[in-house]
């Protein structure tokens, strides 16, 4: 009987246990403007884990936070040599790549995330380049040099022990997001694992866009073309005249 | 000072910027080209995309050629008759070359074709101006210069005067020299005042003095073209970038139009081949040497 009853209540843990434990997150900043000053921006992600009941002491809590940026094309090239000169030999399509991606953990992403779990969310950055792309010709080469050239550009981070755990309760991380970041949603995921298991996860956006002046350049140059080339010519040839006259007239 | 620049998308020292377009429009100047072979591979190499890179130069060569031209009408040294019909080659070989260019678009391999014709083209007439030039100035040491001897170029039909250039030849050959040069611009994407002047020279024989005036002239109609193009199909011409180079550029362009007048013709001419050797030969090892990373991306940002 006694077996039983604890075995009821084993099973009773086992499924409530996806809520026993949830986040509750806040960031620096609600949003990041891009204005013609910007250099890049650091995002403090921050929040604390809300128990119904005393943690767990058999396991250690883990947390991964994952800031990624709008998805784009990409082509991978790969060049060769042919006849002594290097060629562009073949190029693969990523149908949609992460234009900006960030992961940040609390230990290595091996011990905090089980690769069933990975396959499941998408989290490792091979893991998430893959599922963006779904692409059957994806092979492992391309995308090891799309991440490695992204990350040359800061443009992916691997923060492997960067998320800071007080408590096993309240914890914090700093994304630096580039200057040369492109603009939209910023997807920003955070999961709460045990024994590499997920038992939490949050989603929020980041919104990253243009403001003022380069908000109205990017706008002009998209939506009326033509009047935008216009511009730029007028400014070309005015800046062009003036000098002229202004050296003329320093020469005599 | 960093500043973002909205259609490149991303963030560049201001002074760095200035100071390309200075550099650049100092050698416009000097020699009459519009410094496209120069400033689009300077752009790739600070961190702006190729795309942005190629459009907003084009936008610059504009800024610096109007400023260079004006002051080479006030010393008469623009043939407006001739510019005009090297322009109607230039529009036309300009329209073929952007057809040839898409083409080579679609076949993935148009990265190396301007490449090549960068080599190849760079080459042969930096050869060619510095072994010219050099004998020039050997001669001009030793005895008096020979009068120029006519060639085949007179002997065509339809001849036309062209006055501030001192001749009288047919109108075909300085149309297919435009074309020719509209063409490979269109191509290379560039304004082609490195291939219009050595060809005036030795092919039209134009007086040296005449002939920075007359491609200027040229250079602004195409490097307009192109940068509408670019700004209406691809939205890649970036203004704030194209003014930060173009203050740099006018300004220099005043200065190397000095520097230009106090030099002899065969000096200007044998520099502007070292120059057109130097990128030649730059492109090359690059086509030669493996490059440490062989993979590369495309997309982003474009």
């Amino acid at each position: 009987m006694i077996t039983r009853v604890l075995t009821f209540f084993w099973f009773a843990f086992i499924a409530t246990a996806p809520h026993a434990e949830e986040i509750v997150m806040g960031m620096s900043q609600d949003e990041v403007a891009i204005t013609a000053s910007f250099t890049g921006s650091e995002i403090l992600i921050f929040g604390a884990v809300r128990r119904d009941a005393p943690a767990p002491e058999s396991s250690q809590l883990e947390v991964i936070i994952a800031v990624q940026g709008p998805n784009l094309p990409v082509t991978v090239r790969k060049k060769e040599r042919v006849a002594g000169i290097w060629v562009n030999t073949s190029s693969i399509e990523l149908d949609i790549a992460p234009s900006f991606y960030a992961v940040a953990t609390s230990g290595g992403i091996g011990d905090v995330l089980l690769p069933l779990e990975d396959l499941r969310h998408a989290v490792s950055v091979g893991r998430v380049v893959r599922s963006a792309g779904q692409d059957a010709f994806a092979t492992d080469n391309s995308v090891d040099a799309f991440a490695r050239i992204q990350a040359e550009d800061n443009l992916i981070q691997i923060l492997e022990g960067a998320v800071k755990i007080d408590e096993q309760t309240l914890f914090r991380a700093r994304i630096s997001l580039p200057a040369n970041i492109t603009e939209g949603d910023y997807k920003t995921r955070i999961f709460l694992t045990r024994n590499g298991m997920v038992v939490d996860q949050l989603d929020t956006i980041i919104p990253v866009y243009k403001v003022g002046i380069e908000r109205w350049l990017y706008k002009l140059s998209q939506e009326q073309a033509a009047i935008y080339g216009a511009l730029s010519l007028a400014i070309a040839a005015l800046a062009g005249w003036m000098a002229a006259a202004i050296f003329g007239r320093l020469h005599g | 000072m960093q500043i973002y620049l909205p259609i490149a998308e991303v963030s560049v020292n201001i002074f760095l910027i200035l100071g390309l377009g200075g550099v650049v429009g100092i050698l416009s100047g000097m020699f009459g080209v519009g410094g496209g072979f120069l400033i689009t591979p300077l752009l790739f190499f600070v961190g702006i995309p190729p795309a942005v890179a190629v459009a907003t130069s084009a936008n610059q060569i504009v800024a610096s050629s109007v400023s260079g031209l004006i002051s080479q009408i006030k010393r008469r040294g623009v043939d407006f008759v001739m510019g005009t019909v090297l322009l109607i080659g230039g529009l036309i070989g300009s329209a073929i070359g952007v057809q040839i260019f898409n083409l080579l678009k679609e076949m993935g391999q148009v990265d190396l074709l301007v490449n090549l014709c960068y080599v190849i083209f760079l080459g042969i007439i930096g050869g060619m101006m510095f072994i010219e030039s050099l004998n020039a100035i050997i001669r001009s040491k030793n005895s008096p210069p020979k009068r120029r001897k006519h060639n085949w170029v007179h002997n065509l039909p339809f001849k036309m005067k062209f006055r501030i250039s001192g001749l009288y030849i047919s109108v075909i050959p300085p149309l297919m020299v435009g074309v020719l040069v509209g063409l490979l611009a269109a191509i290379m994407g560039v304004g082609g005042g490195f291939i219009m002047v050595p060809a005036m020279i030795y092919l039209l024989g134009m007086p040296t003095k005449v002939v920075i005036g007359t491609s200027l002239f040229q250079i602004i109609f195409v490097a307009a073209f192109t940068t509408m193009m670019h700004a209406i199909t691809n939205q890649t011409v970036d203004i704030v970038l194209a003014i930060l180079l173009l203050i740099g550029g006018v300004i220099g362009a005043q200065f190397g139009t000095r520097i230009g007048m106090k030099l002899k013709a065969e000096q200007l001419r044998i520099l502007l081949a070292g120059l057109v050797l130097l990128v030649a030969l730059k492109l090359a090892v690059d086509l030669l040497v493996e490059p440490s990373e062989l993979y590369s991306i495309a997309g982003i940002g474009e």
